[in-house]
């Protein structure tokens, strides 16, 4: 396989398309959580009722049905090897959770990537979302428009007052989850996240780190999302998650300034430092990669480093995950062959320019 | 903010409990929360679900713990449709079917409260197949406080048509759950 045909496969191609704020917001996601009325949740078990869910859908949502922009594919996870299931989550297509449970598993893939609909997840279904930058409300019509297409077939569990009844009670009630992928070097290197987050997490909203086990956000990279999901409608949720973003957003250009006009050699300095790393090294592993790969792109994106696509965190991030890694070798690797991979295709990426 | 637990990572998670009626808050890095068992699957791109699933866990730990709960526990709620009992739920934190909220009545109601920041009710989407009754009900209560205004305001002009569309949408909606009923 060439670099370029394995950087198509890494890279959804929604990813590549513009939106607002992009510099920052990496990405919006929204997720809904539903169930059919009289069958046993995935929870349950119940093997029965679970290849049942799996047929039916099979049966009614694979042939020919499209939805608006993009035709859509089913795919067994049993049809599947652990490398390529791997690489599903690694592009956060499908969740570690289907993999632990894929016998009676599948997903409905749409082409560019920017639909997935997880079958007998946690719930029966879970219909997943993406958009570049900032626009939530976007991705959350389309969420809509899925969830009706699915419902035509089937009833769902739901309740008057409960709402949607899924199998976790954090869920109940929308059984949305909105999502938001930021990239945000300048707060954490001036430390103003530190005092950010609590702030956050006292309106309702969760944030974390999406990358590495460890406690921080590995490569600067956060999700911000909505924790409850009862006696708020979906617009309320969306629209308070989009107000916290986009003072964030605000927050981060404002950083970006300060330490720019701060010491502008320092900064060049450690923006040059990463990318030397990034272009020299021979081994690396992924903690060190992704701390390089955030510098180098607060470099892109103010100007200090030109003649590299924007999209290089993106990809990077994506690229020197284990899972693709191995998909590239086209074997297992073990962690110290995997730092050696992940220096080479770094280096080759960077050698691509674009 | 450091952790409070290990006093050497960054605390990135924060977790409010509330034990005898106290509230206390405790912030610890991803690490300390995973061996604390806030996070059941750390791996997961979103533990949020997992992690407030750890929340109750903890709490269904200290009720059975105090010895309160345990001559009920003959008597123990279960599901009729799965088979789920009330202790499973709590352990896993998980429902097992659709009649497991029915199933555990009032026993749910401070689990969601908690959750959902004292939140019970439903305020968002319906099914746009299955829910038109519902849909129409929403639709009559909303007139309904319309109504009131206007009565208040002394427009009984318009609250008289206001009405007379109410009565409309009643019927209507009367016809479309008896027929819901009988599907
Ligand atoms: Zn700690
Ligand atoms: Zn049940």
């Amino acid at each position: 396989m060439t670099l370029e045909s394995f950087i198509n496969e890494a890279i959804s191609p929604w990813m590549l398309e513009d939106g607002p704020d992009k510099d920052i917001v990496m990405s919006s996601r929204v997720r809904l959580a539903r169930n059919f009325a009289d069958k046993l949740y995935p929870t349950s078990g119940n093997q029965e009722a679970l290849e049942e869910v799996l047929q039916f859908i099979r049966k009614n949502y694979t042939q020919q049905e499209d939805t608006e922009q993009d035709s859509i594919s089913f795919i067994p996870m049993k049809n599947l090897s652990m490398i390529e299931k791997l690489v599903l989550v690694e592009k956060h297509l499908i969740s570690p959770h289907l993999i632990k449970h894929s016998d009676h598993a599948a997903v409905l893939l749409s082409a560019q990537e920017q639909t997935s609909i997880m079958v007998n997840e946690e719930d029966h279904l879970r219909i997943q979302v993406y958009y570049p930058g900032l626009q939530l409300r976007k991705a959350l019509e389309e969420a809509y428009y899925l969830d009706d297409w699915l419902e035509e077939k089937a009833d769902y569990a739901f309740d008057e007052t409960k709402g949607y009844l899924t199998s976790c009670p954090t869920n109940i009630g929308t059984g949305m989850r909105a999502s938001i992928m930021m990239h945000l070097p300048a707060l954490v290197l001036t430390k103003q996240i530190n005092r950010l987050i609590p702030a956050i997490n006292q309106l309702g909203l969760v944030v974390r780190g999406i990358y590495g086990e460890g406690s921080e956000a590995r490569g600067n990279i956060f999700q911000i999302s909505n924790q409850i999901t009862l006696g708020k409608s979906e617009e309320d949720i969306v629209e308070d998650l989009e107000s916290i973003v986009n003072q964030l957003v605000e927050h981060e250009r404002m950083a970006r300034v300060y330490i720019y006009e701060q010491s502008e050699i320092s900064l060049e300095d450690r923006v040059f430092r990463s990318y030397g790393t990034l272009k020299n090294s021979r081994i690396i592993d992924s903690k060190e990669a992704a701390i390089c790969i955030s510098n180098l792109r607060l470099g892109i994106d103010l100007g200090i480093i030109e003649n590299i696509s924007e999209n290089i965190l993106n990809e990077l991030m994506v690229l020197t995950q284990p899972g693709f890694l191995q998909h590239y070798a086209n074997k297992a690797l073990r962690s110290d062959e995997r730092d050696i991979r992940r220096a080479s295709i770094i280096r080759e990426r960077l050698n691509l320019k674009k | 903010m450091e952790c409070q637990e290990c006093h050497e990572r960054k605390a990135t998670l924060h977790f409010k409990h509330i034990i005898n009626g106290q509230e206390t808050k405790i912030s610890l890095c991803e690490v300390c929360a995973k061996k604390k068992g806030y996070l059941s699957y750390p791996e997961e791109g979103y533990s949020l679900n997992d992690l407030l699933s750890g929340l109750f866990q903890k709490d269904g730990l200290n009720l059975s713990s105090t010895g309160a709960t345990k001559s009920n526990q003959s008597q123990e709620l279960k599901c009729a449709s799965c088979g789920r009992t009330f202790s499973e739920f709590k352990k896993a934190g998980k429902f097992g079917c659709a009649n497991c909220y029915a199933s555990f009545g009032a026993k749910v109601e401070p689990i969601l409260r908690r959750v959902h920041a004292g939140n019970t009710k439903h305020t968002g989407r319906i099914p746009k197949r299955a829910g038109k009754y519902i849909q129409q009900k929403r639709l009559i209560s909303s007139h309904k406080e319309e109504l009131k205004q206007l009565i208040e305001e002394e427009e009984f002009e318009k609250a008289a048509v206001l009405r007379d569309k109410i009565r409309e949408l009643e019927k209507e909606n009367h016809q479309n759950k008896e027929a819901g009923d009988n599907t």
